[in-house]
């Protein structure tokens, strides 16, 4: 195959999961705001919740939300606004894009310290497992990720706080204003313990069965030391389904966010939302999520072209 | 060119040495045969069986485990300690931290069954009609699937309940809905794939030139085949189902006001988690045992139909 | 591509003097849930510089697990050697330290899968992989390895090896991807190579053409070359020497011509009048009856007896026949091999 050829049939690839992306974009934030608009006889009172709604934020709502348009020039607008940046205003009257300038950072550090937990634990104990299947590690991993998938993040997360914070002191038991990295340590790795043990699980599964193939025998065959077959060959290919996981647990991710942040007092993007949500705060709600189901469907596009590097084969489907 | 493969009357019962012991020239098994013989032997399957049934006991005869009334409560009180019936203290309101934690199984374990059976009924169409017909009606579907994949559910969920819930009622029916039309699209693509795999087997083939209508096909012979890993999924998400309920109602928009539930408590126990600690312990330990609980059950069931992974 | 040969660390007791290979009295067994499968239980074999040994036999006879064992490549558990040695060049292969056997791979002696679509790693280029061989036994830098990965390419007659080598495995038809795996145990100049069915995944003009590159590179190297196969056909055409195995023994081993004019086993009998001839078109083909033993209930004697037709009360009782031989170079483990071979020639 020529080098001419090798690129294109890359760049085919590329362009079809842009424009799936870009489908998928279109068809989950029209979901989405469907949701949360469609078919309501008053969505002013939906969206302020049980609280009294004075007329003139009445009206101004919407001429914001463009209510006495039909519902797909409501989209329209609602997605051009989306596209700008501009994000609307909550109930409280502050902007959300700004709100969002403010929190993100500190929602980023958290989850990518939790990510780097998770792939960290997952795959150092996933590969263990899966060379010694059966063995008392892999036993007791199997266990310990039963447990971490029973464990939902709203029993995780005042639990962790409980006897980590509260009882042992270990970590301080909420975070502050502007958390570092001791004080993001605790909810992150209650975070991480969302998404480790399918991490772990599918680990586990890849490289058992990936030692098992024949191109181990032949990387056996070529006088190869164990370590550089497991190192080199074996762990390139187990990675792949690990890789597009991560992508897929970023939605775990942020919506446990919410209840870490919550619970952790720590002022990010799912803080926000759980205030958002308890003081129904409909707009604040509505372009929170908006801008997360965005971030969750560029992060999973990003993730399945990083796939296409990593595994040649997904190129020619 | 010839072969001595081919001139051996039959194929060997197993080629390879390590098969051959295992094969044997017993009479044949079947998979479902062989995933019980799995099953009985495997610890993991009975422990789940037996929280799962405890669970569902509770849910239906709660009289049975406590006679105290989980909504009589009295500030008087207030964070107490154990005493009499009541062995695992009281709460902020001074409510039956045991009788409360007992009486709250029925609306995880309720939302999650119908929840999951809306998924199911969703899942099954959708999965089975894209895999059988195929062509542009399956592009159409897969499409689908993926923008439904593409939107994090307990995001969509955050907002669907909040939309649905009129604040007079419970919140049991939104909760139920919401998940049922979020959780919907492991379950189609399972019985997708399972049933595309099915359609491409001989004995589909043979039934199709033999006369048999689409419904028969899909139900007599494509069905049974793809129904063990839809049931595995079904199990697993029933108990995701129980977690996400509770995480929405901790959240404020599942279930509320004076309903009895898990979530609930956990989101009132929170705050007070200095003061008093079993409130927030108990209800859950009893939400991750039940989730456990079903997680085991499909795993061990995965685990018996897969033989690949033993 | 002698010239670096001189850089490989020399194995100690290495006689140059002494056979190529040799296998004696090998056993090996595995040990599964339902019992323990003796898949060897005593090979015999030896092969010489410039040779080519054919081992024919039925899937589940022990052929690739032998030379799986030769290779040290068994999967461990549930394979055990239990038995026996594996001597190259008088180095006893079996009571090697693992690091030394490890370079004895692809060094001295190398192997070449039956299907290289998974035999190869899907994930890495055909360059990366070939190359990889010279950086981990030569130490070479990625940039001379790729080098050398071109030229491995080129002399399987590879066309534009210079761009392929970037290529991945699924990139390649089945005989230009059986064509790397050849380069790549050729790569470090072994002096035996095993070939596990080179050629049954591939349609029957590519393996003619793979049968005689391979010819032509054992020519080349006086290399000496086990082929182990089930297809009659492509064993007349480049062997010397044929061992037919059964039920994890040799039964019979003989000069290609020898076994093929007046075989000494019933099995190996059986086995030539299987085959479809043009000049015995319209009659019955002779088919081997019955189903080859389950080897975790091997029959008690010589284990082809219940399906041979030759077969006598000492067939039945222990302990097996031994070997008899038949001629200089040939034995043949069957009690009435005189009666076999006294027959009517198989074939003319």
């Amino acid at each position: 195959m020529l080098d001419s050829q090798r690129t294109w049939e890359m760049f085919r690839y590329f362009v079809r999961r842009v424009l799936q992306g870009v489908l998928t974009f279109f068809g989950a934030t029209f979901i989405v705001y469907a949701l949360m608009f469609a078919n309501q006889t008053d969505p002013l009172q939906t969206l302020a919740g049980e609280r009294p709604l004075p007329e003139n934020v009445r009206q101004a709502l919407t001429e914001r939300y463009h209510l006495d348009d039909p519902f797909i020039v409501q989209y329209g607008h609602y997605m051009r606004g989306l596209l700008t940046g501009d994000f609307g205003i909550s109930l409280t009257n502050r902007s959300i894009k700004e709100m969002m300038e403010q929190a993100w950072p500190v929602t980023v550090r958290l989850a990518l310290l939790a990510i780097v937990i998770a792939v960290l634990i997952s795959v150092t104990s996933g590969i263990i497992s899966g060379i010694r299947r059966g063995g008392p590690f892999d036993t007791v991993t199997l266990i310990i990720t039963l447990i971490l998938l029973a464990l939902p993040i709203v029993v995780l997360a005042p639990l962790a706080q409980l006897f980590f914070g509260v009882q042992l002191k270990w970590f301080p038991a909420t975070a502050g204003a502007d958390p570092g990295v001791y004080q993001l340590l605790l909810p992150a790795a209650v975070l991480a313990t969302l998404v480790m043990a399918t991490e772990i699980r599918v680990t586990r599964a890849s490289v058992a069965e990936n030692l098992r193939s024949d191109y181990v025998r032949t990387a056996r065959a070529k006088g190869l030391s164990k370590r550089r077959v497991i190192g080199v060959h074996v762990l390139r290919n187990s990675l792949i389904p690990v890789i597009t996981l991560i992508g897929l647990d970023l939605g775990n991710l942020m919506a446990g966010a919410i209840v870490t942040e919550g619970v952790f007092n720590i002022p990010g993007v799912g803080f926000n939302l759980f205030r958002g949500i308890r003081t129904e705060d409909g707009p604040l709600v509505v372009g929170f999520v908006s801008i997360l189901v965005i971030v969750f469907i560029v992060v999973n596009l990003v993730v399945d072209l990083l796939y296409a590097v990593l595994d040649p084969r997904i190129r020619y489907e | 060119m010839s072969n001595v493969e081919s001139v051996t009357q039959a194929e060997a019962p197993a080629a390879d040495p390590a098969a051959a012991g295992a094969g044997g020239s017993e009479k044949p098994r079947s998979l479902a045969g062989d995933a019980w013989n799995d099953l009985k032997r495997n610890w993991i399957f009975w422990a789940a069986s037996v929280l799962v049934v405890l669970v569902v006991m509770m849910a239906a005869f709660p009289g049975l485990f406590t006679s105290a009334d989980p909504e009589y409560c009295s500030l008087s009180r207030q964070h107490a300690g154990p005493s009499g019936g009541a062995i695992f203290g009281y709460n902020f309101q001074g409510c039956d931290v045991y009788a409360r934690t007992i009486y709250g199984a029925r609306n995880s374990v309720l939302i999650g069954l119908f929840a999951t059976i809306i998924s199911g009924a969703i899942g099954l169409i959708i999965g089975m009609a894209a895999g059988y017909f195929g062509g542009w009606v399956d592009a159409l579907l897969a499409r689908g699937i993926d923008i439904v994949l593409g939107i994090p559910t307990l995001l969509a969920a955050i907002v669907l309940a909040r939309r649905l819930s009129d604040s007079e009622d419970s919140g049991f029916w939104p909760v139920v809905i919401t998940l049922g039309v979020l959780t919907w699209t492991t379950g189609a693509r399972i019985m997708r794939s399972s049933v595309i795999s099915a359609k491409s087997q001989d004995y589909v083939a043979a039934a199709r030139m033999l006369g048999a209508g689409h419904a028969r096909l899909m139900f007599r012979h494509i069905l049974p085949n793809a129904a063990a890993p839809f049931v595995v999924v079904l199990t697993l998400l029933l108990g995701a189902n129980i977690a996400t309920e509770a995480t929405l109602t901790f959240l404020g928009v599942g279930l509320r006001g004076n309903a009895i539930s898990w979530g609930i408590d956990i989101s009132t126990a929170a705050p007070y988690v200095r003061e008093a600690a079993a409130p927030l312990v108990w209800p859950s330990v009893f939400l991750a045992a039940t989730v456990l609980a079903f997680i085991m059950l499909g795993d061990a069931i995965r685990d018996a139909f897969d033989p690949r992974l033993r | 591509m002698t010239d670096i040969k001189a850089e490989i660390d020399v194995l100690p007791g290495l006689d140059s003097s002494a056979r190529l290979l040799e296998v004696e009295d090998l056993r090996v067994e595995f040990r599964t849930q339902v019992g323990v499968a003796k898949a060897i239980n005593g090979v015999n074999l030896h092969l010489d510089p410039g040779e080519t040994l054919a081992i024919l036999g039925e899937s589940g006879c022990g052929k690739s697990v032998t030379a799986q064992a030769i290779m040290g490549i068994l999967d461990s558990p549930p394979g055990f050697i239990t038995g026996g040695s594996i001597r190259y060049r008088g180095v006893d292969l079996l009571t090697l330290p693992e690091e030394q056997r490890r370079r004895v791979r692809a060094n001295h002696i190398a192997m070449i899968f039956q299907d290289a679509l998974s035999a190869l790693n899907p994930v890495f280029s055909v360059g990366f992989q070939l190359g990889e061989l010279f950086r981990v036994h030569r130490g070479m830098s990625r940039q001379d390895a790729k080098r050398r990965a071109i030229e491995l390419l080129d002399m399987v007659k590879i066309p534009a090896a210079r761009q392929r080598v970037n290529d991945y495995p699924h990139q390649f038809s089945g005989g230009m991807r059986q064509r790397v795996m050849i380069a790549m145990a050729l790569a470090l100049d072994p002096k035996v190579l095993i070939a596990d069915e080179p050629t049954t995944a591939l349609d029957v003009t590519v393996q003619a053409q793979i049968m005689s590159l391979l010819a032509e590179l054992q020519r080349e190297r006086n290399m000496g070359l086990i082929l182990i196969t089930h297809d009659m056909g492509v064993v007349a055409d480049v062997a010397d020497r044929i061992s037919v195995m059964y039920a994890g023994r040799v039964v019979e081993e003989a000069p290609v011509l020898d076994i093929y004019a007046r075989p000494a086993h019933p099995y190996t009998k059986a086995l030539l009048e299987s085959i479809p001839r043009l000049d015995l078109k319209g009659q019955q083909l002779n088919v081997i009856k019955g189903l080859p033993p389950n080897l975790t209930r091997i029959p008690a004697g010589c284990a082809f007896h219940p399906r041979c037709g030759y077969a006598q009360s000492v067939c039945r009782a222990d302990p097996p026949p031994q070997l008899f031989d038949v001629a200089a170079g040939r034995t043949a483990r069957c009690h009435f091999w005189t009666e076999v071979a006294g027959d009517e020639p198989a074939v003319k």
